[in-house]
């Protein structure tokens, strides 16, 4: 009975015609600030949003879980690669570390 | 240079016209993204970290000053006032937005331009020597042959799903520019005993996963038996090579599994039949090809202009020390413009930068320019008395750097800036180390070294091919990077050596630091390069470099 305990998660995916990253919120839709987004702490519950992210073909590209967790800003990415993902490439002051 | 015919212009723009068709349909809902990826792909539109990036072709790296300026204007009307250039010679907008992509496909058109098959499994853009037509040590200029490929494999029915992409990279020259030894197909031009040229054909080279130096399959194959005896090795592929595993598709696999003898009694089996069938139609075609290759009419006039700035200027004379190679005229020069400003992205250019090569290379250069698989732009002709001006237009646009081939010359992929491959950054880490080796005021004490750096095990960076290579990896959810010594992209081509356990993004410009002293320290003298140092000392020195703890233990 000893299953590992289920990483927090978020839906992460690209904007369809953007093709900025965006994840999904708990009312179903897509946020460009993944603190706003919703964070799932069950793992057949983040199977079920993951289909419904990829039904939403005429919205966003290419959904995919990440591992989040809890902060007092909202889920916060766990890895440097989803990290990058929220601020933009380090070269350049581009992307949504501009916009904000 | 050559200028698209009738027929290619017909098929680019109908392709365009396909793929504004498809976004739409695409964007109203009528395909899906499992429909869309592919059509996508084949016009060289990826999805990245944060965006979209559409891959631009540039043939055997190619360009004259109209298509660099339209290459500008795509990058202020529809991306971010910059391009990247590659290591596969092409150039990436990483900004696109995907209503806007036919437009930019259709301003590619409108110079003759396209980003057709620059993805999929299929024979990529054709790469050549970036010295191809202006070198010195040039047999001939290898491009005329790098076209007939391209319109030959240019959608090629049979060729357009192999078993996995496939690249082929020409050189005139027995000077290997071009790392012919590490493409799916190297192509070196040679002459045979009664001084007729054709090539020498080597297959199986690769980086990525499973690096290999390509092995020669036929030493000589005559100019004219060239696109038959492709045909014939590419079709052999199609057939043999490995569709059940992507990690084992490419042909440097197929080449290591069944051995090159077997490979080669295939090709000629296959070269016997498809032979009779060509028909020297080809032979036309490349006879007509070769004319709008044709050198330019070089100009005469004197050196006492450029001896003249050499004496009065050091910091001219110091970047024609670097940044110049030998011209086949003697009083012509190749410029290698460096876009690889220390501190600055390796092969970024601003569109300000573009315009300014252009308009360079129409008033000075005979309307050519080069872009390099090392990221630089070059003007391939230009009169040296000529170059006091050149190299003070190029000072204005931030392009008059004097580090060719040297520590800040630096390959690097996009890496986890923007890939979404990538299992670390890598324009960082060239960033820095620029930087740095700039603050030390070493690197022209230290001379010819390629430092070379990817973002994955895929190696766009070639870091395999790095006197020292850098690969980012994902350890335990850390960035770290992973050293190589003594590989080699020319003629005497070598896979790095790995040096041992990686570095973590704090500690990899502290062990290159510790590297370059331990070269400087055991080096025969200034003649002696990093890589020459390395092949005489071997590992034991650099090791003890780079790890220094585990000495005495
Ligand atoms: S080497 Fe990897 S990270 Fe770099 S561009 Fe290629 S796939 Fe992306």
């Amino acid at each position: 009975m000893s299953r590992r305990p289920f990483t927090p998660k978020v839906v992460a995916a690209n904007d369809l015609l953007d093709g900025d990253a965006v994840w999904l919120t708990a009312n179903d839709s897509w946020t460009r600030d993944m603190g706003a987004a919703e964070l799932i702490e069950d793992e057949a519950i983040a199977e079920d949003r993951l289909i419904f992210a990829n039904a939403q073909a005429d919205r966003v590209v290419g959904a995919y879980l990440v591992d989040a967790e809890a902060t007092e800003f909202g889920p916060a990415p766990v890895h440097f690669r989803e990290a990058f993902r929220t601020r933009g490439p380090s070269n350049y002051a581009h992307g949504k570390q501009a916009e904000s | 240079m050559y200028h698209y015919n009738d027929f290619d212009k017909a098929f680019v723009q109908e392709r365009v016209n396909q793929f504004r068709a498809q976004v739409e349909r695409r964007i109203d809902g009528s395909l899906t993204e499992d429909e869309f990826k592919p059509l996508r792909l084949m016009n060289g539109l990826y999805l990245q970290l944060h965006a979209y990036m559409l891959r631009v072709a540039i043939p055997y790296g190619t360009l004259n000053s109209r298509q660099m300026r339209q290459l500008a204007m795509i990058a202020d009307r529809w991306d971010k006032g910059y391009g990247h250039f590659t290591t596969r010679q092409n150039i990436q907008y990483n900004w696109p937005k995907l209503r806007d992509v036919p437009d930019m496909l259709q301003a590619l058109a409108d110079v003759g331009m396209h980003a057709i098959q620059t993805s999929g499994n299929t024979i990529r853009n054709v790469t050549a020597d970036h010295f191809a037509g202006a070198a010195a040590d040039e047999i001939a200029d290898p491009r005329p042959v790098a076209e007939l490929i391209r319109q030959w494999s240019t959608d090629h029915p049979e060729f357009q799903f192999l078993p996995r992409k496939f690249k082929i990279a020409v050189t005139g020259s027995p000077n290997d520019r071009a790392v012919t030894k590490a493409h799916d197909i190297g192509l070196r031009m040679v002459r045979n005993a009664a001084g007729e040229p054709g090539f020498e054909v080597i297959v199986g080279g690769g980086l990525g996963r499973t690096p290999l130096i390509g092995k020669v399959i036929r030493d000589f194959v005559p100019q004219a038996d060239l696109l038959p005896y492709l045909e014939a090795i590419v079709s052999v592929y199609n057939l043999l090579g490995r569709r059940d595993n992507k990690y084992k598709a490419r042909i440097k696999i197929t080449v290591q599994e069944n051995g090159i003898d077997d490979i080669r009694a295939r090709v000629d089996a296959q070269f016997e039949r498809l032979k009779g069938e060509w028909g020297g139609f080809d032979q036309h075609l490349l006879a007509r090809i070769e004319q709008s290759f044709a050198a330019p009419e070089f100009k005469t006039g004197g050196l006492e202009k450029f001896n003249a700035g050499r004496e009065a200027n050091p910091a001219f004379r110091a970047w024609t020390d670097t940044n110049l190679s030998a011209h086949r005229h003697p009083e012509h020069a190749i410029v290698t413009v460096s876009v690889k400003k220390h501190g600055a992205t390796p092969g970024d250019a601003t569109s300000d930068q573009m315009r300014a090569l252009a308009d360079l290379a129409e008033r000075l250069g005979y309307d050519e320019l080069r872009i390099s698989h090392e990221q630089n732009v070059i003007l391939p002709h230009v009169h040296k008395s000529d170059l006091p001006e050149v190299y003070a237009t190029l000072r204005e646009h931030g392009l008059a750097t004097a580090n060719v081939g040297l520590i800040s010359d630096i390959i690097a992929c996009p890496g986890m800036d923007y890939c979404a491959l990538a299992t670390a950054r890598s324009i960082p880490i060239a960033q820095e180390i620029a930087t740095r080796f700039d603050e030390l005021k070493l690197e022209h004490e230290i001379g010819p070294l390629k430092i070379k750096i990817s973002g994955c095990i895929n190696a766009c960076g070639h870091h395999h091919v790095g006197h020292i290579g850098i690969l980012g990896l994902d350890r335990a959810g850390v960035e770290n990077y992973q050293i190589t010594l003594g590989g080699d992209g020319t003629e005497t081509a070598a896979i790095g050596e790995r040096a041992g356990p990686g570095f973590s993004a704090d500690e990899i410009i502290p062990a290159i630091e510790r590297l370059i002293e331990a070269y400087l320290t055991h080096r025969e003298g200034a003649e002696e390069t990093f890589l020459q140092a390395y092949r005489r000392l071997g590992m034991a020195p650099f090791k003890a470099a780079l790890y220094p703890e585990k000495e005495g233990v």
